[in-house]
């Protein structure tokens, strides 16, 4: 198979997959489930292997693959293509997003078994990892941006899944509306690079080169715009208020969407345009603190929450303000590679969430959940593996990641932001650990209902990789040489720390964080504090986020509208339009006065149109008899 | 000569114009009409007589054709229209009007 073929391929087998099972849903009445699960499993089984490939060519050989489908626009010298190209940047997004995509695929189809909308369900899915292939595969940012779309409209599609009940329908709303505002962020940039860059081509290469050309000022705004995408789609402030809502939808599509895929795209485009950021320090700067605000803001919301879900949403949202910090203060590759780790733990996290809320009855408070350790003890020991690993205790993946961010943090110089990621983690640790001691550790046991192992096998393979992943990208301080980073080869800014200095930032950290365990096991574990706990104060209540929200914009808007509807449309509009009709009314009658019925008003009347048109034929010929 | 058939043929038809307008009575209308369309014929005769172009005269042969059918149409009319209202005056046939 030719490279182009092979990237086509890859991009395309959800896509056939995602056809296919929605053709057969919609024309046979009772199709069997096991025909769709292994359409869903080839079609996201073929793009894991060959992404697996693509990575594995990238690493080894530096190879970069590239594929031109068809071309979309073409307007004189200017052209749009549809072509993937698959660099190193985008083949280490594969190397992660399509096997855990595959994963949760086959997770989901051991959770969604003999669900009535098994159907719909993965043709969604499938269609989610297309658009998802295309957004990281693709060549320019226009064709970027049709994948960027095609995540947000599949995760309404999927929030909204159980859309009997409204309440899921409104939250699928509220992120599509929330993103839109990102997206109106995103496409202004767009729009702003094509006039600024667009001449030469518009592929990222081609932009690259000609910003030096743009003027600084300009630059900047194009970069605030494109974070404001970022913004949207990986739930940072302001635009975060979507992703705890984004819980509604079945446990797989949080585990690939809210965890895995696609609220890291935002991270991904950023780094896509590192040549763009690292031009405007300002506006990194910037991102930097809007990390670490949404870092610190959700890691202090997460320790109040007792949806299991919510828990785990905050905690993602966290983690992506980590990843931003890294990036807005130069560390690209330091960010990319905490998104790598991420995935992992993150969708092992949500897989086992979703394990206990079907072995439960679909019970999603912890409250409710207390003392599960007997019943599932597999799913004990893996929850506790992710969670050790997301509070970054050496040797897990997490711990490497987190590490490099914090050390960048604290070298790039800008000590606040050390502190607030600290604070941060600290906070990681501890809601991750409220939340495992008061589901495991209790007086209280709960027995449960079997569970089937195509659930168990996935997260069975994610524990290991949570483990392990952080080995890849090993640092010089444990005899590591950066593989990732260098494979990667981004715009890094260097950031280095003397080695003792390191040493003693991620012993103190590491310290910091087992203290903080141990205080939370002292605080949740076979106590009752869980149910103590306020519900009236200001963390419990988000920092009443959403209903200032609620106040500033959606109510404003409310008034506003009905202010238009009533005022303007009838009072003004309405009132115009039927003003008018009035007057044709009036003409109309004074013209019926003529139509009497009366033939031989007609016969009068045509005799007159005819004398007329006589006179006025005699005159006009007039001189030339 | 051609002049003084043309002066007795727009005699005829200002006669049937005033009838057709004037009148209430639906068979003077008829009749009216049947007098519009001869005071045509006679004019087209006297033309063709003057030019020597028979063409004319086979138009007219035409309009007799076409004038008896209508005769034939108009005597059904009348009885419809009589079983209707019992009464030929057509300003009792207006429901077409505007009715306020």
């Amino acid at each position: 198979m030719s490279d182009s073929t092979l990237l086509s391929t890859l991009l395309l087998s959800p896509l056939i997959s995602a056809a296919l099972i929605f053709f057969i849903n919609m024309l046979f009445l009772n199709p069997r489930q096991s025909l769709f699960t292994f359409l869903a499993l080839t079609g996201s089984g073929v793009s894991a292997v060959l992404a697996l490939i693509v990575s594995y060519q990238s690493y080894f050989h530096a190879q970069v693959f590239t594929s031109h489908l068809f071309t979309w626009l073409s307007i004189g010298e200017f052209t749009i293509e549809l072509a993937l190209k698959a660099d190193a940047l985008g083949s280490f997004m594969l190397l992660f997003v399509a096997p855990v995509s595959f994963l949760i695929h086959l997770y989901a189809s051991g959770y969604m078994d003999k669900d009535k909308s098994y159907g719909r369900f993965f043709t969604y899915f499938n269609l989610f990892i297309f658009f998802m292939f295309l957004l990281v595969l693709a060549d320019n940012p226009i064709i970027m941006f049709i994948g960027w779309e095609g995540v947000g409209l599949v995760s309404y599609a999927l929030i909204g899944f159980y859309f009997e009940d409204i309440q899921n329908t409104y939250a699928g709303n509220k992120a599509f509306i929330v993103n839109r505002v990102g997206d109106f962020g995103f496409l202004s940039a767009l729009m702003l690079l094509f006039i600024e860059a667009g001449s030469a081509g518009f592929s990222f290469d081609s932009i690259f080169l000609s910003l030096a050309q743009i003027d600084p000022s300009m630059l900047s705004l194009i970069a605030f715009l494109l974070f404001v995408g970022a913004m949207g789609k990986s739930a940072q402030i302001p635009l975060f208020v979507w992703l705890p809502d984004a819980m509604a939808g079945p446990t797989p599509v949080s585990a690939l969407i809210h965890a895995a895929t696609m609220v890291t795209a935002g991270v991904y485009m950023v780094a896509r345009f590192a040549p763009l950021y690292t031009m405007t320090p300002d506006i990194s700067l910037f991102i930097a603190y809007v990390g670490a605000f949404s870092a610190l803001f959700a890691a202090i919301v997460a320790t109040r929450q007792y949806d299991i879900k919510k828990i785990l949403a905050y905690s993602t949202m966290s983690q992506l303000g980590f990843m931003f910090m890294a990036l807005g203060v130069g560390a690209y590759s330091t960010a990319l590679f905490h998104m790598f780790t991420h995935a992992f733990f993150k969708g092992l996290l949500f897989m086992a969430a979703g394990y206990i809320i079907v072995a439960f009855h679909h019970k999603q408070d912890i409250r409710e959940l207390q003392g599960i350790r007997k019943s599932l003890p597999l799913l004990f020991v893996m929850m506790f593996t992710a969670s050790l690993s997301i509070s970054a205790i050496p040797p897990l993946s997490a711990f490497f990641s987190k590490d490099a961010i914090m050390g960048a943090l604290y070298a790039s110089g800008h000590v606040e932001l050390f502190l607030m990621a600290l604070v941060a983690s600290l906070l990681t640790a501890y809601y991750m650990f409220r939340m495992v001691f008061v589901l495991f550790y209790s007086q209280k046991t709960q027995s449960t209902k079997k569970s089937s192992k195509s659930m168990l096998y996935p997260m069975v393979v994610l524990t290991v990789l949570s483990v392990f992943a952080g080995l890849l990208n090993l640092p010089e301080l444990f005899g590591g040489n950066l593989n990732i980073s260098n494979w990667l080869n981004l715009l890094d800014k260097e950031l280095l720390l003397p080695h003792a200095k390191e040493l003693l930032l991620i012993s103190v950290n590491t310290l910091l964080i087992l203290g903080v365990i141990l205080y939370t096991y002292k605080r949740y574990a076979y106590t009752q504090a869980i149910h103590k706990e306020s519900q009236e104060n200001l963390v419990a209540k988000k920092f009443y986020v959403d209903e200032i929200y609620t106040l500033l914009i959606t109510q404003p808007l409310h008034y506003l509208s009905i202010f238009f509807e009533q005022k303007i449309s009838h009072g003004i509009i309405d009132r115009l339009i039927n003003l008018s009709a009035l007057y044709y009314a009036r003409a109309g009658i004074l013209f019926s006065y003529l139509e009497n019925g009366n033939v031989r008003f007609y016969a009068l009347y045509m005799l007159i149109g005819v004398v007329s048109g006589f006179v006025y034929l005699y005159w006009a010929l007039r001189g030339v008899l | 000569m051609l002049e003084k058939y043309m002066i007795l043929s727009i005699i005829l038809f200002s006669i049937g114009i005033v009838g057709l307008i004037s009148r209430r009575n639906i068979i003077v209308i008829y009749m009216s009409i049947e007098l519009l369309l001869n005071a045509v014929n006679l004019s087209l005769i006297a033309i063709s007589a003057d030019t020597a172009d028979a063409s004319a005269q086979v138009v007219s042969m035409l309009i007799i054709a076409i004038t008896a059918s209508e005769a034939a149409l108009f005597m059904a009319l009348f009885v419809v229209l009589f079983r209707n209202k019992a009464s030929l005056d057509v300003n009792l046939f207006d429901i077409l009007g505007n009715k306020r």
